[in-house]
């Protein structure tokens, strides 16, 4: 009986910090628990190491978690979003199947990912991630 | 007529106006804004300066979205993809295989562009961002290039009394009246780099 391997949907952080972006995929990453390894990358903060988007970043952290699935991408704010929205409108830029996600970016990719780490199709990774607005701290 | 060559040059006083402007753009961007917009300009434009000059694309669509392009992977900030999608879909509207497009091919496209700044950004005259120097900039461009740049000046210079709606600038309030734009004077050097360039021409055309 040879069960056929799913992949896994790729999830992409932009961040304006690296240190920001690299921490909440440790973080998702780290609360998704015992699930399968889900392919993370974190765009954060400009290629020189500032506060800012850089779009190869992007790029890169796109095509290096793409196996096939789909790429969700979080965003936080700003130039993260409408870089992300640039590179899509480009055509060319990001792998076929990539969806900037609206979602917080904390709890999105959380969701994201765990949602990914159980098998979830791009479709569900989005629908999770957008869920996490509806989650109150009151 | 419009050729390549024009539009190089605007992109090429563009840039020198924004590497004269670096400092009082990033001025005006330390008090609404995180005090980058000058040097992220600076570093985008000469990208595409760069661009052009090795890859000297031929057609006047074909200089825009290259330029474009290499707004939105250098800049770093907000404006790249912003003035990165107003180059691309105003090269795209013209399209890569005219030689030479006409004033009015270029007032239409460049209609287009702006409104695709607008989607993308979200922004409507009166938000206190470059949409309030384009708008009337692109308006008067029917009448003539110099008209065309003392409208955004005119734009640039009233989102002094304006409230920020949108970008990190909207977070600060009513605080945000009393500071002029970086984005919109920004913009504003961007359309009269469009002037100079036309100017430019005329002179040439004189001799």
């Amino acid at each position: 009986m040879s069960e056929e391997r799913q992949e896994q949907v790729g999830i992409v952080l932009v961040s304006h910090s690296a240190a920001v972006a690299a921490s909440v995929a440790e973080l998702a990453q780290g609360l998704a628990g015992g699930g399968a390894p889900v392919p993370v990358a974190a765009a954060g903060g400009t290629a020189d190491g500032g506060l800012g988007t850089s779009a190869e970043l992007v790029s890169a952290a796109a095509a290096s978690v793409d196996r096939g699935a789909g790429v969700a991408v979080l965003t936080d704010l700003g130039s993260a979003v409408l870089t992300v929205k640039a590179l899509l409108a480009e055509g060319d830029e990001l792998p076929g199947n990539t969806r900037l996600v609206d979602a917080p970016f904390v709890e999105g990719a959380v969701a994201a990912v765990v949602t990914a780490s159980a098998g979830g199709d791009l479709a569900a990774v989005e629908a999770a991630a957008k869920e996490a607005y509806a989650y109150r701290k009151e | 007529m419009l050729d390549a060559d024009f539009f190089r040059r605007w992109l090429t006083a563009a840039a020198a106006a924004v590497d004269r402007e670096a400092e009082r753009l990033t001025a005006l961007d330390s008090p609404i804004g995180d005090a980058d917009h000058g040097s992220n300009l600076q570093r985008g434009f000469a990208a595409v300066v760069a661009a052009l000059e090795k890859e000297e694309p031929p057609t006047p669509g074909a200089v825009l979205t290259l330029a474009g392009r290499q707004l939105i992977s250098t800049v770093g900030g907000a404006s790249g993809p912003l003035y990165g999608t107003l180059l691309r879909r105003t090269g795209k509207a013209l399209g890569n295989d005219a030689a030479e497009v006409t004033g009015e091919q270029l007032r239409d496209a460049l209609r287009t562009g702006v409104e695709a700044v607008r989607t993308l950004g979200g922004a409507a005259p009166g938000d206190k961002t470059m949409v309030d120097a384009l708008v009337p900039a692109v308006d008067a461009l029917g009448e003539s290039f110099a008209a065309a740049a003392a409208a955004a000046e005119r734009g640039a210079e009233e989102t002094t009394g304006l409230q920020a709606r949108k970008g990190r600038a909207s977070y600060l309030g009513e605080r945000s009246i009393g500071h002029r734009d970086p984005g919109a004077t920004s913009a504003a050097l961007l359309v009269a780099a469009l002037a100079e360039a036309a100017g430019a021409r005329a002179e040439a055309a004189d001799v």
